[in-house]
């Protein structure tokens, strides 16, 4: 068969066959016993030539409510920002894209950089020492903080607030399932976690707690009040954080952190209905050594020229096997490149400036929505999400919103009992005046 | 080319900016006001300020020092480096795919639905398993996934003393570090003379105890587990189930199926076989495939197709519940998908006859001048040994290098670790006979010079933007970040 992919040609088969000694290609498939060679066809969906494959493919996405077209105020976790162009212009590189594991350093130097600069945004951001080259998302990042803490402190015990992602908690359920971990949950006050409560789950068997800032609701977590609460304890103080707020909030490393985790997909991640986005793992220089993934490290060649290369990896699996830290081997990588970019083109003041905008415009759009006679609850303070109450179904709601062109929020009723009816609204630095007032208009008038 | 490219920290002058955003269009508020003082950030991030063009022409210059399968031949062992459509890039950035929200309402992602089941019976077809999930984030993710779905399983049959996972010597360090993480202990089996698994020691460490026995095949050595029905069946008597790793299946498509083998559990790996790409790392993307008496365990939420429309099922009692938020990657998928209904049935099968015969190809070409420690045909990959030019002062890692010098990537090196000074070798099928045949002729000439120069081989690479670099101070006094001077 000919195909493009496929550069083999009939008279390169005859003089292989030749050098290998055998007739036929069939030949070498011989190893296999016959009992379990598979003479059938393969039931897989026919060959579409590209100009049908890419009417097909339209023709699949066309079928989806797309946030380009519709104004989203749908986050929970995955948001719609601003991706500067020149994000995708540095990833398509196929340098970067159609690279491994960056093993030979000597030519893998541009992806090695990159990356170590992705380590220092991370390491900046969160106000850490040290940051991984990436997890496979935000939940799984704080999954593995679990395992981190539990070895770290040889403690069983996980106490997480229910304030944190719902998923990230159904994620960090499964991982200490594995490790025969014991999961406890919080619960939450006033939309932040009930310190009461929180105070009376911390013993001297619990090896860390993790608490998510903003929280998912939005809400500011006090972490300085939880840090004395954890440390107390000598637990570790694991914190999911948003690294966008990070550009305007302080970070969680300036309040005791021991290790801080969370998800670049606002930087430069399209949502692409939940991933790839890419997880972040920075902890404190005590912690290094014991860092699960990939870390990029400086140094010079036999010349004296700076360089970079993979390192300390005898934490990792590749050498370690079953001791290793993690089993994590492929990552995020060029994810990690994407968000990178964006953090470069939107520079320490567009970070910031972004940050201050969502938090701003979420307070507008709440604003609004009270002026139409929308009920709030939860009266701290919030970064660019909060949660209304409206009479009736979310998901009622959101259909009359699509036709007006607007992805509704997230339905808390789903994982909270307790908050039927109630939205979780998100409101980024994309969303217009217009399309906030809009929001408020349609969302009052269904009241 | 040699000149070192500044850190982007080192471009940066303040005040300069490369985005745009919009002025704000609502009423600004004192943000000092609103946050409490504990919250609000006091020292700014070091982010770098550089203008687009600056931005622009760093990362150019940073892709300038890396070497991708676009670049030039990239014959990376048990990775499958082959070729990454253009196509699949561009299907991927479609706004129906790349802006749609994960917990958008279910009827209005109906199109990614569709595609997701659709490649999960593609899937389905080319393992031979009963169900698949496109959970998991990558292979290790599936590997873990797939060991604790066997671990419900045996707990659900008041199995509780199943507590070990046995491993070939040759497997991939991922499986034996997820069979920890999913609170296993790994037991390693041996491999015999032939390069494969030792049946009689497999039988020595196989009892009670074993959940699982976890096997590529073909194995790392690229070579066909030929007693896999005889493996399978003393795991099976045993009580225990059979795990494939998926890291070599662009082998067999068409020509065997692990869900024939006897295996019951299967992951998959995207960005290998299926062209996911590999991003410099990841993202991949580890689908896990499994047969009937496991389904119950699959991740939740699980799709499910009715009548005319696609949704997800999250009444899964014994489900093993989540291993990743949302779906798995599902812009990876899409590029799978797209890369499966370029080649369709017949494709696949034509791909792992190419991978196959380009491998078998190239090991002829050297077994001569290297040590070729398994005489049998290989499938898509094989191992030598530099034994012989270690003899010469030449190690497999100095040869490694100076193939830089050629332009190329070196193949995966000492591994698997039961090979001594191994190479391993992986062509891919959409390499051209001709790169075989110069890369062949580069290798054998590095050979030659192992014997007549070896100081070139071993003072590689001498044309690289970059010398050997000092990997011991960089693990003594780890530098893992920029700071300021």
């Amino acid at each position: 068969m000919k195909h493009r992919y496929l550069p083999t040609t009939d008279q390169d088969r005859k003089e292989m066959l030749e050098t290998i000694g055998v007739d036929s290609v069939q030949a070498l498939f011989e190893d296999i016993p016959e009992s379990i060679r598979f003479k059938g066809d393969l039931k897989v969906e026919k060959q579409l030539f590209e100009p049908e494959l890419i009417r097909y493919m339209s023709k699949l996405a066309s079928k989806n409510a797309n946030t380009m077209e519709n104004a989203s105020f749908l986050g929970a976790g995955v948001y719609d920002h601003a991706i500067p162009s020149v994000v995708d212009h540095v990833i398509r590189r196929s340098e970067f894209y159609t690279a491994y594991t960056p093993y030979q350093p000597e030519i893998s130097q541009g992806e090695l950089q990159a990356i170590f600069e992705f380590q220092t945004m991370i390491s900046e951001l969160t106000g850490m020492e040290v940051a991984n080259s990436s997890m496979y998302d935000g939940p799984t990042a704080l999954a593995e903080a679990g395992l981190l803490s539990a070895g770290q402190t040889k403690k069983k015990k996980i106490v997480v607030s229910k304030t944190v992602h719902p998923e990230a908690r159904a994620v960090i359920d499964t991982y200490a399932l594995g490790q025969r971990l014991t999961v406890v949950e919080v619960d939450s006050s006033n939309g932040v976690t009930d310190l009461d409560k929180l105070k009376n789950e911390i013993d001297e068997h619990t090896a860390c707690v993790m608490v998510q800032y903003p929280n998912f609701f939005g809400q500011l977590e006090p972490l300085p009040e939880i840090e004395k609460l954890v440390h107390e304890q000598k637990a570790m103080f694991v914190v999911s954080s948003n690294p966008l707020a990070l550009g305007r909030l302080t970070p969680p490393g300036e309040m005791g952190a021991d290790i801080v985790v969370g998800d670049c997909q606002p930087f430069g991640i399209p949502s692409q209905f939940g991933g790839p986005h890419c997880g972040y793992f920075a902890v404190t220089k005590k912690l290094m050594r014991k860092v699960p993934g990939r870390l990029i490290g400086q140094t010079t060649d036999d010349n004296g020229q700076r360089g970079f290369v993979l390192t300390l990896q005898a934490r990792e699996q590749h050498i370690r096997r079953d001791k290793a830290t993690s089993n994590i081997c492929s990552n995020q990588a060029l994810n990690a490149l994407a968000s990178s970019v964006a953090m470069s083109a939107l520079g320490k003041k567009g970070v910031r400036k972004m940050a201050e905008q969502n938090i701003k415009k979420a307070h507008y759009a709440k604003a609004r929505l009270e002026e139409a006679g929308v009920e709030t609850v939860f009266d701290g303070v919030y970064f660019n999400e909060f949660v209304i109450k409206v009479n009736g179904p979310i998901r009622e709601l959101n259909q009359k919103l699509l036709a007006k062109g607007m992805i509704g929020g997230y339905d808390l009723g789903r994982d909270y009992p307790e908050l039927k009816n109630h939205m979780l609204v998100a409101v980024t630095e994309n969303r217009t005046k217009a399309e906030i007032e809009l929001f408020a208009k349609e969302v009052g008038g269904a009241q | 080319m040699s000149k070192n490219q500044p850190l982007i920290f080192e471009l940066s002058e303040p005040e300069r900016i490369s985005y745009s955003l919009p002025e704000l269009d609502v009423p600004d508020i004192d943000l000092d006001a609103l946050l409490p003082d504990e919250f609000n950030r006091k020292t700014e991030p070091e982010l770098p300020e550089v203008s687009e063009l600056q931005l622009m022409r760093h990362y150019t210059a940073l892709s300038k020092r890396n070497h991708g399968v676009d670049s030039g031949f990239y014959p990376l062992g048990s990775c499958t480096m082959k070729y990454n459509p253009k196509i699949n890039e561009d299907v991927a950035r479609y706004p129906g795919f790349a802006f749609i929200h994960p917990l958008q309402e279910e009827e209005t992602v109906q199109g990614a639905l569709e595609m997701m089941y659709n490649l999960q019976e593609n899937l389905v077809a080319v393992t031979g398993m009963d169900e698949v999930t496109l959970q998991p984030a990558a292979g290790a993710h599936g590997e873990w996934t797939g060991l604790m779905m066997i671990r419900a399983y045996h707990e659900a049959n008041g199995d509780f003393n199943r507590t070990k996972v046995i491993v070939p010597d040759s497997a991939h360090g991922t499986n034996p570090a997820s069979a920890t993480v999913a609170g296993f202990e790994a037991v390693t089996v041996k491999s015999n003379e032939k390069g494969l698994v030792d049946l009689e020691d497999l039988k020595r460490v196989v009892n009670h105890d074993t959940a699982a026995l976890m096997l590529t095949n073909p194995n790392t050595l690229g070579l066909f587990e030929e007693q896999i029905t005889e493996m399978a069946k003393i795991i099976h008597d045993a009580g225990g189930k059979l795990y494939y790793d998926g890291a070599n299946m662009n082998a067999i498509m068409g020509a065997a199926r692990p869900g024939d083998m006897g295996f019951d559990v299967v992951h998959l790996n995207l960005h290998k076989t299926f062209t996911g790409p590999h991003g410099g790392g990841g993202p991949g993307s580890g689908p896990v495939g499994v047969k009937s008496d496991l389904i119950p365990y699959l991740p939740k939420p699980v799709l499910v197709k009715e009548k005319d429309a696609y949704r997800f099922d999250y009444d899964r009692p014994q489900s093993i519940g989540r291993v990743k938020p949302y779906y798995g990657n599902f812009g990876i998928n899409v590029r799978a998908y797209t890369y499966i209904r370029t080649m369709g049935p017949e494709g696949l099968k034509q791909v792992s006859e190419n991978a196959v015969l380009n491998a078998n190809y190239m090991m002829r070409r050297l077994q001569d001048a290297f040590v070729l420690p398994y005489e049998q045909h290989c499938k898509h990959e094989f191992v030598i040994s530099g034994k012989k030019q270690k003899k010469l002062g030449v190690r497999t890692l100095d040869m490694a290098k100076r193939l830089l010098d050629f332009g190329y990537h070196p193949p995966t090196i000492y591994f698997p670790i039961n090979v001594e000074e191994c190479m391993m070798i992986e062509p891919t099928e959409t390499e051209s006979k001709e790169t075989l045949d110069e890369f062949c002729d580069v290798l054998l000439q590095i050979a030659k010079e192992a014997e007549d120069n070896p100081e070139i081989v071993q003072e590689a690479p001498h044309t690289t933007v970059i010398g050997r670099l000092d990997e011991t101070t960089a693990a003594r006094k780890p530098i893992l970040r920029y700071q300021k001077a």
